[in-house]
């Protein structure tokens, strides 16, 4: 064991020499990093405990989902069926228990309703299964069921939208360095570093932000609306700074334009100097916005987001330029926040706010500074507490300590893994276990040299017999700390990564770094005692 | 230079002789943590029953009667304070409004700062969480599905590497650790949050290392003295790991101890945990998973059916216990 060749010596101290260096710039300051190439950026990310900001977490009702694909299901089908040479007449439509069922007037036409409904439906998953199943039961009533896996497969594209859509939402808001991921199914985890106030994150993220046009219908009597009848081909919406006083109004069923048409939002101002959101069409939303407001001159149309109608203006003269304004009562704020949301388009799904962190700055600096005095505190008294114990080879322990730490913060910055509060926890506990793997060796070195070993016999033995020890030990910690990374959330999971990568680490500077710093000074000196 | 030895050398405690005092009161004190447990109950964090906790740091220590009665007047459910690490610093906590999801969660918080303000000027919020019961329920799962597992697959590893009997007596161990840990947060009320799940994790990681040292000792002699009673060969093998088994565990104590003082009243809990299951793991390696082994009726033969391990132990020239009245 005393003789290191040359190539062994290199690879024991380049890597600790690479994972030292990585640590560098997590000591620097931000100007000065910045400055640095891409690939030498290799700093710990500090988590929101420490440096203190918002941490949300998102969830999509997958029924909401499903809901809705059951109603643009039916939508279609009801045009496809009513549409070209042969029309198909249906009734007592429903969808129920999330299943849509309606009978087809004419038996005849049963087979011929199946072939045309068929098409609609798409292949979903690997399987060859499709989205939906279309069966016919007491031989004149159509059930469509949607399959697991096509909704599996909706859930999933509409995550895939709604993440993409937050991402655009709270760059507009202009934070830095916003963190946005899926997780689960149907999760999606926001984290915001620095944030002191959530609130208008959340309000923004609450929005659905669907926008939609359509036209009031002046038939329908108010006081039946309000019972929440409308005529047919009409539906009764909220409307909760209606005029009038009465909270809801009766709108047609049909859109004109939807949010979906828009190039552009903003906010702005009328003539009264009230907030409002100036909206700008593509080329066919512009062509339909001036057909129907043509149309329809002296008559009110609705504005309605998310369901509810924000204002009912008249219709004073043919809107033909492709803009128009959405007026409502708003504030500056709000009329901004609605500016942000229409331009980076309407989530799929709505979002509720499932769990929030909010840490302030200042607890977060009060933090770093605490986690920073106890991890040194550590470091002193187990330095010296292991010096005097064991003299030099408690020296060399140190220094492998000292080395392990540095190592431990270069491969989180490597791996660009980020430290939390109890992260630094976990610090502080490898500094005390990482010497474990020393104590080990030199207490079995004390053993041998009892029974009567001679120096070099004893140390190497020590190493040997140690070692094994300090693997299978090292495998139990392990288990532990990837249970608690696959299991665990937030804080937990912090805590996690330091403890698996120090677990890595220590046992390498613990045992082969100071088998080496031991061996050289063995080769150097040739003792024939040892304190130890 | 004399180094320090808080060991010294030769020493022999009879440990194997104590078991049965050392199962008896490790039972006694097993069944009064979950006495203590099922009675008075954790005091459990919002992460883990779902809620709204806000952190209000005041300019001077408030009182709490104004601070509870502030509160009260809210309407916004029942609160229950906490004077948290200083005096200045209180930890509210309230039930998540039923209806109304985010928004009204926010209301809340809003609603309180307000209240406070107006109350308490120079007032902050340094921090505040919200957890909705679903996912609550998820968290507390999942931290209870994590200590079992690494329980469970700690024991298995240790069954696989070794004989039955000392999965087994880990296994046993370790559950009067975690139960411990689990009756200390019962008596002292201190909350229980997904910190806390963290450090028991940490605690059974750690007692299962100290375990391990002593299983692999015994291991080692079983090979080596192959007439040696059990009793013997278990109270020779758990003294010769008694200095590092004290060495580890007062560095670690060291280590968590400027913890505990300096580190900050978020990680306080955190770490008397962590310490209390230093001790109580040290404690229970010592005295009852080694000796357990004798129960379940290992003998040193078995050591030869596993043998796979050569080495250098195998190889070994025997030389002798260093005590010889330690042999029958």
């Amino acid at each position: 064991m005393l003789n290191f060749s040359r190539w062994a010596v290199a690879g024991i101290l380049l890597p600790l020499l690479i994972g030292i260096l990585c640590a560098v710039p997590s000591f620097l300051p931000d100007n000065v990093v910045q400055k640095l190439p891409q690939s030498l950026q290799t700093r710990v990310n500090l988590g929101l405990d420490l440096s203190g900001g918002s941490h949300l977490l998102l969830e999509a009702s997958t029924q909401d989902v499903a809901r809705q694909r059951l109603t643009n299901m039916e939508e279609q089908v009801r045009t496809e069926l009513r549409r070209g040479g042969e029309r198909i007449a249906i009734g007592d439509i429903s969808s129920r228990d999330g299943k849509l069922s309606f009978m087809v007037r004419n038996p005849a036409q049963v087979d011929a309703a199946v072939e045309r409904i068929r098409p609609l439906t798409q292949g979903a998953g690997l399987t060859g299964q499709r989205d939906f199943n279309v069966e016919v039961v007491n031989s004149s009533t159509i059930v469509i069921t949607p399959t697991d896996a096509g909704i599996d497969n909706a859930v999933k594209g509409a995550m895939e939208v709604a993440t993409e859509v937050i991402r655009k939402r709270i760059d507009e808001m202009g934070t830095r360095e916003p963190t946005i991921q899926q997780q689960g199914s149907n999760r999606i985890v926001v984290q915001v570093p620095g944030l002191q106030d959530p609130k208008a994150l959340k309000d923004l993220l609450g929005q659905t932000a669907k926008l939609e046009f359509k036209l009031v219908d002046t038939t329908a009597n108010p006081s039946e609306a309000v019972q929440g009848r409308a005529p047919v081909g009409s539906e009764v919406l909220p409307y909760p700074d209606n005029p009038s006083g009465v909270p809801v109004i009766a709108v047609k069923r049909q859109v004109m334009v939807s949010g979906e048409e828009l190039t552009d939002a903003t906010q702005g101002f009328d003539q009264n100097n009230q907030a409002i959101v100036n909206i700008r069409f593509n080329g066919s939303g512009g062509r339909k916005f001036g057909q129907v407001t043509s149309q329809n001159v002296n008559r009110p149309f609705a504005i309605i987001l998310d369901g509810k109608v924000l204002s009912a203006p008249n219709i004073n003269e043919p809107i033909l330029g492709g803009s128009a304004q959405i007026s409502g009562n708003f504030t500056v704020e709000s009329a901004n926040q609605l500016a942000i949301a229409l331009r980076s388009g309407k989530l799929p799904v709505a979002l509720t706010v499932v769990e929030e962190r909010t840490v302030g700055p200042q607890l977060g600096a009060d933090s770093i500074r605490a986690g920073l005095l106890a991890s040194l505190i550590a470091v002193v008294a187990v330095a010296a507490f292991m010096f005097v114990s064991y003299g030099r080879f408690g020296i060399y322990a140190n220094l492998a300590v000292t080395i392990n730490v540095l190592v431990i913060l270069g491969v989180m910055g490597m791996l660009g893994a980020t430290l939390t509060l109890p992260g630094i926890a976990g610090f502080v506990l490898t500094i005390g276990t990482a010497v474990d793997a020393n104590v080990l060796i030199y207490e079995r070195i004390r053993e041998e040299r009892r029974r009567g070993r001679g120096v070099v016999q004893a140390i190497e033995f020590g190493y040997k017999e140690a070692s094994r020890t300090i693997f299978e030990a090292n495998v139990t910690h392990a288990i532990a700390g990837g249970i608690m990374l696959a299991l665990g959330s937030g804080p937990v999971k912090g805590f996690a990564i330091v403890l698996l990568i120090g677990i890595a680490t220590s046992v390498f500077t613990a045992v082969t770094f100071t088998r080496l710093l031991a061996a050289r000074w063995l080769r150097a000196k040739r003792p024939t005692e040892i304190h130890i | 230079m004399k180094l320090l030895k808080l060991v010294p050398d030769n020493t022999n405690i009879g440990f194997v002789k104590l078991r049965h005092w050392a199962f008896a009161l490790t039972a006694l004190l097993t069944v009064l943590a979950v006495g203590a447990t099922a009675y008075r109950g954790l005091n459990l964090g919002v992460d883990f029953v779902g809620g709204l906790m806000i952190e209000a740091k005041f300019d001077q220590p408030p009182k709490l009667d104004q601070v509870r009665s502030t509160i009260d007047r809210l309407g916004v459910g029942d609160g229950s304070l906490q004077q948290f690490g200083d005096p200045r610093t209180v930890q509210i906590r309230l039930p998540l409004p039923e209806q109304g999801g985010a928004g009204a969660a926010n209301a809340v918080v809003e609603k309180a700062r307000n209240a406070m303000s107006a109350q308490f000027p120079g007032v902050t919020f340094s921090r505040y969480d919200t957890v909705s019961g679903k996912v609550s329920g998820e968290l507390i799962r999942n931290g209870v599905l994590a200590v079992m597992l690494a329980v469970i697959g700690i024991a298995v590893f240790s069954w696989f590497r070794y004989e039955w009997q000392f999965g087994v007596s880990t296994f046993v161990a370790i559950m009067h650790d975690v139960l411990m840990a689990l009756g200390f947060f019962a008596v002292t009320q201190l909350e229980f949050d997904l910190n806390i799940v963290a450090a028991v994790l940490t605690i059974v990681g750690y007692s299962i290392n100290d375990k391990m040292v002593i299983d692999d000792r015994i291991r080692e002699n079983m090979r080596k003295y192959r007439k040696m009673d059990m009793k013997s060969l278990i109270d020779l093998s758990v003294n010769e790991t008694l200095p590092r088994t004290v060495m580890t565990s007062v560095t670690i104590m060291l280590a968590l101890g400027a913890l505990l003082l300096f580190g900050g009243h978020v990680l306080r809990g955190f770490t008397a945990a962590m310490m209390l299951g230093i001790i109580v793991g040290t404690y229970s390696s010592v005295y009852v998973s080694s000796s357990l082994l004798i129960t379940l009726g290992l003998t040193p033969q078995m050591g030869e059916r596993k043998g796979g391990k050569s080495g250098l132990a195998a190889q070994a020239e025997r030389v002798g216990p260093r005590d010889d009245g330690a042999r029958p």
